[in-house]
C-alpha cells in the first residue's frame, strides 16, 4: 500500500493527527509502567515461603506478666494441642511467616569484625523445622540434647557463650555469607556469640519483608525451647481438610487449659499470607483499572476522530471509489493510516515510558523497566486503534461511489 | 448574546449525541479519577494537630557507637532511650514537652461482669494534653507532681469510655491495669490526629484507629508495661527499660517562636556536647524536626497512594487531549457554518466566544458527572483494605477545587478548538460548497 497519500492528508490534518499521536504515546508510556508494577506485585505475592503453607494453623493467645510455672503450662498446652485428632505436630513458635512480627539481628563472619555482614531473622521454638515443613537439603536436624530453654538463656549468657551451639541456616542466608559454598560446618556471630552451621534448609522466608525482597530469606533457626513468658504462638501442622475443624478445637482447648487467657488470632498460613499480601492485592486491582480505564479512553477517542474523518472525506472517497478504487484499497487506507498514526505514537510513547520509569526509580524501590515489557504496550496500542478504527473504516469503505457526481 | 451562544452550542451538541457523550464521559472519568486520589492524597498528608501548626518539633540524637559512623551520611534514629529523653527533658524545662510510648494493656473492667480485653495505651507524660492541644470531655490530665509521685491516675479515650460506661463522666471511677487500679482524671473528647504522626516510629501504624488509654510513664513502667518497640544499640540489661541501652521512646516539643527554636538547637547540640564528653553518646550528631519534616521523612504517606495520583494525573492529561481532539474533529467540519456566519458579518470573538460556550458546557457537565464519579472512587477506597480507608471522604474546600479544576480542564480543552474555529477564512468554506 502506498503510504504517500495518506502522509500528505494526514499533513493536513496536522493538529489532530498529533492530538491523537500524543494521547496514544501517553497511553503506552502508562501501560507500559502499569504492566510492570502489576508483574513486580504479582511476583512479592508469589514469593515462596518453604513452609507447609496448606498444612499449617496458627493460633496467638495473650500471655500477660511472668508466670512462675511457664515451662509446665506450655508443656500441658503443647501435650493437649498435640492430642486433638488430626494435629501431626505443635509447637510453641518465636515467630511465624507473614505476622510481621519479627525478632532480627546482625551477623558477622569474624568477633571483631565492626561492621555486620547480614541482618538475618531468628526462628526458635521446639521442631520447629518439621513443624513449619521447611526442607533440610543438607547437614542435620536438631539433636534432642542440642535444646535449650530460651528463657534460660537470656538470664544467663555463658549457656550458650563457652559452646559453640547449632544454627540452621537458609540456603540463601548460606550463599550471602559463603558464595558458592553450602555452608555446613562454618561458624558466624551475633551479640558477641557464635554459631556453627549443621544444616540448611532450602528456603525460610522472614514474618516481615520489610528490608526489601532480596533479603525474604536469610533466616536461622536455632534449636531453643520457647514459653509462655517469651512466646505467644502455637503452630500445628495438619491435613489442609482438618484445618477449620484443628483450628477452632485448638482455641477452645487453650482456653479451657486457662479461662484468663485471650485467643488474640486463630489463622491458617493461607490465610495470614492473604492477609499479608492484602495491599498488594488492592494496587493491583488499582491499576488493572487504569489500564482497563486507559485503553477504553483512547479508543473511544480513536473511534471519534476517525469517524469525522471519514464523514469529511465522505466525497473524497466516493471520488476514489469512481476512480476504481475497491472497497479493500478504502478499509486498508485508514486501516495504514491509524497504523502509522499508532506507530509514531508507540515510538513517542517508548521513550516516555523509559523516562517514567527513570523518575520512579528514583523515587520508589523499583527496578529497571526491562525491554521485554515495551512490546507489550506496543502490541496492546497497535490491537487497539486497528480494533477502534474499524468500524469508522467499514463505513468509509461503504461510501458509494455515485457521491462523487453530488454536488453537496 | 451568551443566550444565543448556548442556543447554538446546545443545539450543535444534541445533533452529535453520542459524541457529546463521549468527550463528557471521558473527562468526568478523568476528572473523577484525579479528584479520588487527590482527595486521599490531602487527607493522608494533612497536618495532625492544625492547632500546633509550625510549632511541634521532633529533637533526635544518635546513641550508636562511632564503627558504623559515617559524618553527614549516618542520620539519628527516630526513637529515644529513656536517659536521652528524660535527659533532654531536664535539659528544657521551660517548653511545652512530652514524651511517649506506645504499649498494650490488659485491662479489666470494675464495672460490670465483662471480660479482660487488649486496649491501645500511650505511656506518656504530663505534658502530652497540652503539647497536643487535646479536647477533654471531662476532667483534664495529670500533673506533674503526679507524674513524680508516680500516681496510679489515667486518661481515657471517647470511645473506651462509651463502651465502659455509656459515656457518662467517668473522672474518679478507676479501672483495673496490669493488676492495679487506675483512676480515671479525664476523658478525652473525639481525638483522632492523622497521620498517627506519634505512632510512626512505635507500632509503625501511619493512621487508623486511636488509643484507648494514656498512662503516667513512670507508673506503668512500675507496674510492668511493656513499650511496643524496643530497638538496642549495645549490650547489656534488655529487661529493665529505664536503663537498657535501648530506643523506645520519642519526644515532641512545643515551639513557638524562631527564637525558642534556635535556643532548644543549641541546648540539643550542647546536650550533645557534655554527653560525649562524659561518655555517654559518641555520635556527635542530632537534629530538630518540624512535624512537616518529621511526616516527610517518615514517609507517611504511603507509596502506593502516590503512584495512584500519578497515574491517576497522567490519566487526566489523556483524557483532557482527547476532549481536545474529539473537539477540534467537531470544530473543524463545522467550517462552513463557521464560514457562513462570518460571511453575515459575525466577528473572530463572536466565533470564539460562541466555541468557547459549547466547550464551557461539556466541562461543568464533565465537571458534575466527574464529581459524581469521585464520590463513587471514594466510595470504593472506604471499601479497600487499607488504614486509611475511613479517612476518604470529600471535603468542601476539595469538592470546591475539583470544580474549578474540571471547568479549567474544559475550557483549556476547549481553547484550541475555539482558536482554529475563528481563524476559518470564510471566502473558500462558501466557495467548496
Amino acid at each position: 500500500m502506498d503510504i504517500g497519500p495518506i502522509l500528505s492528508t494526514l499533513r493536513r490534518h496536522k493538529i489532530t493527527a498529533m492530538l491523537l499521536i500524543v494521547e496514544m504515546a501517553l497511553t503506552c508510556a502508562i501501560v507500559c509502567n502499569a504492566v510492570f508494577l502489576i508483574s513486580q506485585r504479582l511476583e512479592r505475592m508469589h514469593i515462596p515461603s518453604g513452609v507447609a503453607e496448606h498444612q499449617l494453623v496458627m493460633v496467638q493467645v495473650a500471655n500477660i506478666g511472668i508466670q512462675p510455672d511457664a515451662k509446665a503450662r506450655t508443656q500441658a498446652d503443647l501435650d493437649a494441642l498435640r492430642r486433638i485428632p488430626g494435629v501431626k505436630q505443635a509447637t510453641l513458635a518465636s515467630q511465624v511467616p507473614f505476622t510481621n512480627s519479627s525478632s532480627n539481628t546482625s551477623i558477622r563472619l569474624t568477633p571483631t569484625q565492626k561492621l555486620a555482614t547480614v541482618n538475618a531473622t531468628q526462628y526458635m521454638g521446639e521442631d520447629l523445622i518439621d513443624t513449619l515443613g521447611a526442607q533440610l537439603i543438607a547437614g542435620r536436624r536438631f539433636r534432642a540434647d542440642e535444646y535449650l530453654d530460651y528463657d534460660a538463656v537470656v538470664h544467663n549468657l555463658d549457656l550458650v557463650r563457652n559452646h559453640t551451639p547449632s544454627v540452621i541456616i537458609t540456603k540463601a542466608l548460606a550463599e550471602r555469607l559463603w558464595p558458592g559454598e553450602s555452608g555446613l560446618g562454618k561458624q558466624f556471630y551475633f551479640a558477641g556469640v557464635g554459631v556453627r552451621v549443621v544444616g540448611v534448609v532450602k528456603a525460610l522466608i522472614r514474618p516481615s519483608l520489610s528490608l526489601g525482597d532480596a533479603a525474604a530469606h536469610w533466616s536461622m533457626v536455632f534449636p531453643m525451647r520457647m514459653s509462655s513468658d517469651n512466646a505467644n504462638r502455637y503452630l500445628l501442622r495438619t491435613d489442609p481438610k482438618d484445618r477449620d475443624r484443628v483450628m477452632a478445637a485448638a482455641g477452645k482447648v487453650l482456653r479451657q487449659l486457662d479461662p484468663n487467657r485471650i485467643v488474640l488470632a486463630k489463622k491458617t498460613l493461607d490465610q495470614l499470607r492473604a492477609d499479608f499480601f492484602r495491599n498488594d492485592r488492592a494496587m493491583t486491582a488499582t491499576l488493572l483499572g487504569v489500564i482497563v480505564a486507559l485503553l477504553t479512553v483512547t479508543a473511544l477517542g480513536i473511534i471519534g476522530l476517525a469517524s469525522f474523518w471519514v464523514a469529511q472525506r465522505r466525497r473524497t472517497i466516493g471520488v476514489r471509489r469512481a476512480l476504481g478504487a475497491t472497497r479493500a484499497h478504502i478499509l486498508r487506507y485508514f486501516q495504514t493510516e491509524n497504523f502509522l498514526l499508532a506507530s509514531i505514537g508507540i515510538a513517542l510513547g517508548m521513550v516516555l515510558a523509559w523516562g517514567i520509569n527513570l523518575f520512579l526509580m528514583q523515587h520508589y524501590e523499583l527496578p529497571h523497566l526491562p525491554w521485554t515489557y515495551l512490546p507489550i504496550g506496543a502490541l496492546a496500542l497497535w490491537l487497539i486503534g486497528q480494533l477502534a478504527v474499524l468500524g469508522p473504516a467499514l463505513r468509509a469503505s461503504r461510501v458509494p461511489p455515485v457521491v462523487a457526481t453530488r454536488s453537496v | 448574546m451568551l443566550k444565543y451562544y448556548l442556543q447554538l452550542a446546545l443545539l450543535s451538541l444534541r445533533q452529535h449525541r453520542v459524541l457529546t457523550a463521549l468527550m463528557v464521559l471521558t473527562l468526568a472519568v478523568g476528572i473523577g479519577a484525579s479528584m479520588t486520589t487527590l482527595t486521599v492524597m490531602r487527607v493522608l498528608s494533612g497536618d495532625p494537630v492544625p492547632s500546633r501548626q509550625g510549632q511541634l518539633f521532633h529533637p533526635e540524637v544518635d546513641p550508636w557507637p562511632m564503627d558504623r559512623y559515617v559524618a553527614g551520611q549516618t542520620q539519628p534514629p527516630p526513637n529515644l532511650s529513656y536517659a536521652d529523653a528524660m535527659g533532654l527533658m531536664h535539659a528544657s524545662r521551660a517548653t511545652q514537652q512530652v514524651t511517649l510510648t506506645t504499649s498494650r494493656a490488659k485491662l479489666l473492667p470494675h464495672a460490670n461482669g465483662e471480660h479482660p480485653f487488649f486496649a491501645d495505651t500511650v505511656m506518656t507524660t504530663h505534658g502530652f494534653f497540652g503539647t497536643f492541644d487535646t479536647p477533654f470531655e471531662y476532667g483534664g490530665g495529670w500533673s506533674q507532681a503526679q507524674d513524680d509521685s508516680r500516681e496510679r491516675v489515667m486518661v481515657i479515650a471517647d470511645a473506651l469510655n462509651r463502651k465502659l460506661f455509656g459515656g457518662t463522666n467517668s473522672v474518679g471511677k478507676s479501672l483495673r491495669v496490669a493488676g492495679h487500679d487506675y483512676r480515671i482524671v479525664g476523658v478525652l473528647a473525639p481525638w483522632d490526629p492523622q497521620p498517627r504522626f506519634y505512632d510512626l516510629t512505635l507500632r509503625g501504624r501511619g493512621y487508623g484507629a486511636g488509643d484507648m488509654l494514656y498512662m503516667p510513664l513512670e507508673a506503668a513502667l512500675d507496674d510492668g508495661l511493656h513499650s511496643s518497640t524496643m530497638n538496642c544499640y549495645d549490650s547489656g540489661d534488655f529487661s529493665k527499660p529505664r536503663v537498657a541501652p535501648c530506643m523506645w521512646l520519642t519526644l515532641w516539643v512545643r515551639l513557638t517562636s524562631s527564637a525558642q527554636q534556635r535556643d532548644y538547637r543549641a541546648m540539643l547540640h550542647s546536650y550533645v556536647k557534655q554527653q560525649i564528653a562524659m561518655g555517654r553518646l559518641h555520635r556527635p550528631d542530632a537534629r530538630l524536626m518540624s512535624m512537616r519534616q518529621w511526616l516527610d521523612d517518615r514517609q507517611a504517606v504511603p507509596d502506593d497512594v502516590r503512584v495512584q495520583t500519578g497515574m491517576a494525573l497522567g490519566f487526566l492529561l489523556i483524557c483532557i487531549v482527547n476532549t481536545i481532539g474529539l473537539l477540534l474533529a467537531k470544530c473543524l467540519r463545522r467550517s462552513r457554518e463557521i464560514g457562513t456566519r462570518r460571511a453575515l458579518g459575525a466577528s473572530r470573538a463572536a466565533i470564539f466566544a460562541q466555541f468557547m460556550v459549547e466547550s464551557a458546557i461539556v466541562g461543568l457537565s464533565g465537571g458534575v458527572l466527574g464529581l459524581v464519579l469521585a464520590e463513587i472512587g471514594l466510595w470504593g477506597v472506604r471499601h479497600q483494605p487499607v488504614s486509611y480507608a475511613s479517612l476518604a471522604h470529600l471535603d468542601p474546600l476539595m469538592f470546591a477545587f475539583t470544580f474549578v479544576v474540571a471547568v479549567s480542564a474544559a475550557l483549556l480543552a476547549g481553547l484550541l478548538p475555539a482558536w482554529r474555529a475563528c481563524v476559518v477564512a470564510p471566502a473558500p468554506q462558501l466557495k467548496a460548497g
